[in-house]
């Protein structure tokens, strides 16, 4: 039944149909405003509309507080986009998860992105109660028993119509313990995971190195996985990300590009030098996603330009994928 | 063990409002091991208290007193007899102790000196870290003995988040990540694919989230309530 309907699609997003095409798939990121605005999401999702085949639309991003990511995604397919809503295990127990998917699945969303969430510590309310009813695993494989087999977490029968998402993820091929990462993947694949969005790739040697045991485990065949890409907004950025992100690792040569965009450009001239670092990110951009495209088992990029979505049309242009498929 | 923490004296002293003779009540067991609430912390304490109240010109009474554990009824209730003298007792034991005392003595309002900080093991000389939350489920048996309930900050039960790095977590350079230790004794035991299975989502009703937990166990009761 669940089948005819969606003529053998899981969720039958224009995402999964751009994957299941074989297609290189490239997705970006919409970031909420920390306000009540619906002109945000509209200009953003505005500067990426027809550039990219489905948007995240981030779910209280560094546990700081914005406006809902489900009624950032309606507002979002009001102007033509199609959303990957972000779901996080941080702020939400397994009723609150459940129902908030029932209503977004009534109201069209047709892609999820399941996540463990940034701890509260890093955001604007670090006092708060963090949840953590389920991890990021267990979220996966509820969305899938409710998808697949129209049960609820409890294993009450979902009495009606099912929601119906592609399934995503996160993985992060940089953190440690490094070994441990490719079989976090596979446990994200054996809990019913569609499609993995890596966190921002800045280091390709490892990067490559985590792409290989991942094709050696054949989890490439199972899930697609869409490489994270970061345009670097200035050298300081860069140094900030190598330096102090937890989680991150960025090849130097990137940091040295970075610093070597703004030479002969005196210091007092801020808008030059913003203007040429974002100029030399974007390429750097480009060249990532090339070098990408060639990489075994990679099936798209994922483009987190955080508040610089102008930035992604270049990169998409730049990288060749313009005009993307229609399917 | 119980680890304690004490709170400053501006708390305690606003706690104690207008109470002019106060009793000091210590414990003998966990926070006199962590140095939070025992003899020595209670006449530090009591000094403490006398001289500021009397700099403010308020002078305190202030009595000092230590039972062995403040969290049974056979070591406090000996206590009952002197209680009626006081306006309130400051107790430097565990939240559980504080309650105990208010359950027996309703008379007389004892407040806490104390913040009830976790169940836990000292390090070392003055260093005491967290390993239990009492969660009512152990799986300490899944994750080679160390609890990512506790020590995890997300309390994750399938593998670390992607925010380890160097062994340490993200949300603090000097929390070590649980995963990773978790990670590194399925090595050394030969072990990792015990680590591969999904665990489910956890039962947290064992837990507080289930309401106030009983423990009652007939075969040692003295009286049966039919």
């Amino acid at each position: 039944m669940a089948e005819e309907r969606t003529n053998g699609y899981k969720s039958g997003s224009n995402l999964e149909k751009i994957l299941r095409a074989g297609h290189f798939a490239v997705t970006a990121e919409l970031g909420p405003p920390q306000s009540a605005d619906p002109e945000v999401i509209r200009h953003k999702a505005r500067l990426l509309r027809g550039v990219v085949d489905a948007v995240n639309i981030t779910d209280n991003q560094t546990a700081i507080v914005r406006m809902s990511s489900i009624a950032s995604a309606v507002l979002a397919m009001q102007e033509g986009i199609e959303p990957i809503v972000q779901m996080t295990c941080r702020d939400r127990n397994r009723l609150a998860i459940q129902a908030d998917l029932l209503g977004a699945s009534a109201l069209g969303v047709r892609n999820l992105l399941c996540l463990t969430g940034d701890h509260q510590s890093f955001g604007n309310h670090p006092t708060a109660k963090n949840v953590h009813d389920l991890d990021s695993i267990q979220l996966i494989r509820m969305v899938k028993e409710m998808r697949d087999e129209g049960r609820f977490q409890c294993g009450d029968e979902i009495k009606g119509v099912v929601p119906r998402f592609l399934i995503g993820a996160a993985i992060n091929p940089f953190a440690d313990p490094f070994e441990f990462r490719p079989y976090r993947l596979a446990k994200k694949v054996a809990a019913g995971v569609d499609f993995i969005q890596t966190q921002i790739v800045l280091d390709m040697d490892r990067f490559r190195e985590f792409m290989k045991r991942v094709v050696d485990m054949g989890l490439h065949e199972k899930v697609y996985i869409l490489a994270g890409i970061g345009p670097l907004k200035s050298a300081g950025a860069a140094r900030y990300m190598r330096d102090k992100v937890p989680g991150m690792l960025v090849a130097d040569e990137y940091v040295e590009r970075m610093q070597a965009a703004v030479k002969g450009i005196p210091k007092e001239d801020k808008k030059a030098r913003r203007e040429a670092w974002r100029q030399e990110g974007i390429r750097i951009a480009i060249e990532q996603i090339q070098e990408i495209k060639e990489i075994e088992g990679v099936a798209g990029v994922h483009i987190m330009a955080i508040e610089w979505e102008e930035a992604v049309k270049p990169i998409v242009e730049g990288a060749g994928l313009l005009p993307r498929p229609e399917v | 063990m119980i680890v304690g923490e004490q709170k400053p004296l501006e708390e305690i002293m606003a706690l104690l409002g207008d109470a002019r003779k106060v009793l000091v009540a210590g414990c003998g067991t966990c926070v006199t091991v962590c140095f939070a609430g025992g003899e020595k912390e209670v006449g530090i304490l009591a000094s403490a208290l006398r001289m500021k109240s009397k700099l403010e010109g308020h002078p305190m009474e202030v009595d000092e007193v230590t039972v062995q554990r403040q969290c049974e009824w056979e070591y406090i209730d000996p206590l009952k007899p002197r209680l009626k003298d006081y306006d309130a007792v400051l107790s430097l034991a565990c939240g559980i102790g504080v309650q105990a005392m208010n359950e027996r003595f309703p008379d007389v309002l004892t407040l806490p000196g104390l913040n009830t900080t976790f169940l836990g093991l000292p390090m070392e000389q003055g260093v005491w870290e967290e390993r239990c939350q009492a969660c009512g489920d152990c799986i300490l048996g899944l994750t080679f003995g160390i609890c990512p309930i506790a020590r995890c900050s997300k309390q994750l039960l399938n593998g670390p988040c992607g925010g380890s790095q160097n062994g340490v977590c993200e949300v603090d350079p000097d929390i070590p990540c649980a995963w990773q230790l978790i990670w590194e004794r399925a090595i050394a035991f030969g072990q990792v694919e015990r680590l591969l299975e999904i665990q489910p989502p956890k039962n947290w009703s064992k837990s507080r989230d289930g309401g106030p937990r009983k423990i009652v166990r007939e075969d040692l009761r003295l009286t049966h309530t039919e």
